[in-house]
């Protein structure tokens, strides 16, 4: 029932902008129904298999920015084969067709090939921003396309994607007439850019905030990219070598300290240690950092420009920092709230740098810290407890224990209590990965506990299927669930079919479940696309129920079976 | 079950590694644990690689595990233990420094070496090592500024191509720098670098 007009009604909807929010709103009456629909501008859609595209331009014709995601998450790590999905150009070309306008599009673990960056960038004349994470399938003829048709591009952000690079000319492709350029990286580019081109837009980008540079960007280019652009909040420094005492690094010092706005900044593809002094002017106003790509840079020089950062909030770093240096950041970075440190020798036997000694002091020295992402050698049950206590505000707590079934080495037991700890005392804790020797009392805590949590990662861990129900039924918040390597079977799996209608998805791969399983599950839920991945084909010679299946994905769906799977995945 | 090939399979190529070596065993909690030693080690950092050893009450755990590990055996990626572990994405750019071999050519010998720079600190180690490498040859040690005895009467200059393509006298730019941009290694007889008229050392002494 209305006492407003609708206008009102969408002027007050105007202010609700999360997504979760929207939705509720959408689902109160008819009228909100209808009203939210046709303000909606931003949409966030996690699967891009749950939904078709002619079903969302339907829904939302006033739809501005568009958020997608393909693949599972276990992709990251090779565990999903590279056609298995996620292609973008079937959602371009909807859009093309139809009159949206769209302004933004960002895609997470998708295939996009040149064709639809074309088509993107001839098909909606205000089309702004483009953001691609961990995306394939393009090449840089992709990137000359969008420069050269976007006028009006603002944001052209790449993370982390696989690009084939053919150096060609693409920075060259913006036309002089584009000065509207926000944001722009390109770190992820292997290839040469043409350093003049990139001189050029830079200076005539007077509103340029953010600039990452790849590796090919030399030092001196990017001593002139901040003399023409000392506005910048964000910057990713490409290569960092050069001679410290030659006039260029002279240059840069100034150029450096100019840039009075820089509060964020990463790279170092490439560094020489000792030109790092140049950097310390603009230490004391960053709130992130990320030196995660930067191997070169450790010891005593690493050291000496974190103790500059007292205002970090967020460290992206590597684990040769070591403990010691964990402790360099525990007593300098007071508002700390996010950690990652990675592994920079993921294979080698033993020579990773930290292990729980470290964690335990930035947990005393940063109590606002909330999101951990942890690879280190080793951890104990005493150290999570203590950081449990130290820190009862994690939001996400991500830890990867280099050898996955290892045990607490002081007291060989499992590591239940210490995460039993973590999740009894991080009362909002959403995101949860386990690693080292785990049983199935850990999953009895996170069923007990873990109230808030929404994604659960799981590897080597648990010793029968209790483990999996104990989560199943006390995470009523759970979303998304991702299990390799468990003895998870059939009889968990089947437990409460119903259960995955109200998550995103369920990754199970290298357990034991068995093919009559999942058939089971896909009967049962209509609702659900339940694929087996079978790369070796091993399914087409034995298509036997009690085959045990290698990799299952299931996901909640209102469109039944896509149609442009791979011969080697079998939708029940 | 063998757990001497545990510990060598990260050095071994996957088409080495035999199915026992592959087979991984784990204890409950609370059982003792027997490494290749024999004995109980604890507190011992181990690598994934060491878990062979370990032994297992429950044999559902053997199969799977058996399983990846099995799987990794057939992968082409020798030095991947199991697929997808740790959980990093692109592990393979942020890497550490993935070892730099470049080629070492020393005139008039009639095979070329091969060297990793990323195994050196300064460039006192690697010519050390490259004249234990070329051992008949003298390299003239032109960082310490003193003339080496010179045992067979020839004099050797190290030189490197750097990225441009240029031929350059190893020792003028930082080592780090060195390491960033040499592509190859030669070493010059001195008597063809005569005419170059070199007369000042470079500027990175091997204590840098």
């Amino acid at each position: 029932m209305n006492y407003f007009p609708d206008e009102v009604l969408e002027h007050v909807f105007d202010f609700i902008t999360s997504h979760k929010d929207r939705n509720s709103v959408s689902l109160v009456c008819k009228s909100w129904y209808k009203i939210e629909r046709c303000s909606r501008q931003r949409v966030f859609i996690g699967n891009c298999y749950s939904i078709s595209p002619e079903r969302l331009i339907a829904r939302f014709p006033g739809l501005k920015s568009l958020t997608l995601k393909g693949k599972p998450h276990f992709a990251d790590f090779n565990l999903v084969p590279h056609d298995w999905g996620g292609f973008v150009y079937p959602w371009i070309k909807a859009l093309a067709k139809s009159r949206i306008g769209l302004e933004e599009l960002r895609l997470k673990r998708m295939v996009v090939s040149d064709e639809s960056l074309e088509l993107l960038s001839k098909s909606f004349v205000n089309f702004k921003s483009l953001v691609l994470v961990s995306c394939e399938g393009f090449t840089t003829d992709g990137l000359a396309a969008i420069a050269a048709n976007c006028r009006f591009l603002r944001e052209l952000d790449l993370q982390e994607n696989e690009v084939d690079d053919h150096r060609g000319h693409w920075l060259s492709c913006f036309p002089e007439s584009c000065t509207s350029l926000i944001s722009l990286n390109f770190a992820c580019l292997r290839g040469e850019v043409n350093l003049g081109a990139l001189e050029r837009l830079v200076s005539r980008s007077p509103n340029l905030k953010s600039l990452r540079l790849n590796r090919a960007v030399p030092l001196d280019t990017l001593q002139k990219l901040l003399m023409r652009a000392p506005q910048l909040v964000d910057l990713g420094i490409g290569s960092y070598v050069h001679d410290p005492f030659s006039e260029v690094y002279n240059k840069l010092k100034i150029a450096i300290q100019r840039c009075k706005s820089i509060r964020s900044l990463s790279g170092f593809l490439e560094v020489a240690p000792h030109c790092m002094s140049a950097i310390y002017p603009i230490c004391g106003n960053l709130t992130f950092l990320n030196l995660s790509y930067a191997p070169g840079l450790h010891g005593n020089k690493l050291m000496k420009l974190i103790q500059h950062c007292r205002k970090l909030q967020r460290l992206w770093i590597l684990d040769c920092i070591g403990d010691k240096g964990l402790g360099v950041v525990a007593l300098t970075c007071k508002e700390l709230q996010e950690l990652r440190v990675f592994p920079s020798d993921p294979f080698g036997a033993g020579n990773a740098a930290v292990t729980e000694e470290g964690l335990v002091l930035v947990s005393a020295g940063c109590p606002k810290l909330n999101s951990l992402l942890y690879f280190c050698q080793q951890m104990t049950n005493a150290a999570l407890i203590t950081v449990a206590k130290n820190c009862p505000n994690f939001i996400r707590f991500r830890l990867c224990i280099l050898d996955p079934i290892k045990p607490d080495p002081v007291t060989n037991q499992p590591l239940d209590e210490g995460f039993g700890a973590i999740v009894q005392s991080c009362k909002g804790l959403k995101r949860l990965s386990l690693s080292g020797l785990l049983t199935d009392q850990v999953f009895l805590y996170i069923g007990m506990y873990a109230e808030q949590l929404e994604m659960l990662s799981i590897a080597f861990a648990a010793d029968s299927d209790k483990g999996m129900l104990y989560v199943l039924n006390g995470c009523k918040k759970l979303r998304k669930l991702e299990i390799r390597d468990c003895p998870f079977g059939d009889a968990a799996l089947l437990e409460d079919v119903g259960k995955y209608e109200t998550m995103r998805s369920l990754w199970m791969s290298s357990c034991e479940v068995t093919l009559g399983g999942c058939k089971s599950v896909a009967e049962k839920m209509p609702s659900l696309n339940v694929e087996i991945i079978d790369e070796c084909e091993q399914m087409e010679f034995n298509l036997v129920d009690k085959q045990k299946v290698d990799k299952m994905y299931l996901y909640r769906t209102l469109v039944g079976h896509r149609k442009d799977a791979p011969e080697y995945v079998l939708i029940l | 079950m063998s757990s001497e090939n545990g510990k060598r399979l990260l050095e071994t190529d996957a088409g080495g590694l035999n199915f026992e070596a592959t087979e991984l065993t784990l204890g409950l909690p609370g059982e003792p644990r027997v490494t290749s030693d024999g004995g109980a080690k604890l507190g011992s950092k181990r690598g994934f690689s060491e878990t062979v050893d370990l032994k297992l009450g429950d044999n559902n755990r053997e199969v799977k595990l058996g399983h990846s590990l099995q799987e990794a055996a057939k992968s082409p990626v020798s030095k991947t233990q199991v697929v997808g572990w740790p959980p990093v994405r692109g592990f393979a750019k942020r890497g550490k420094k993935s070892c730099k071999y470049v080629k070492v050519a020393v005139d008039g010998a009639p095979y070329l070496r091969k060297v990793d720079l990323e195994i050196y600190n300064s460039y006192q180690q690697l010519l050390t090592s490259l004249e234990d490498m070329f051992s008949c040859f003298t390299i003239r040690n032109y960082l310490n500024e003193k003339k080496i005895e010179q045992v067979n009467g020839i004099e050797y200059m190290p030189t490197y191509e750097d990225k441009d393509g240029d031929w350059m006298l190893v020792g003028d730019v930082p080592w780090q720098m060195f390491v960033e941009s040499c592509k190859r290694l030669r070493l010059m007889k001195s008597s063809e670098a005569v005419g170059l008229g070199l007369t000042t050392g470079p500027k990175y002494s091997s204590t840098n």
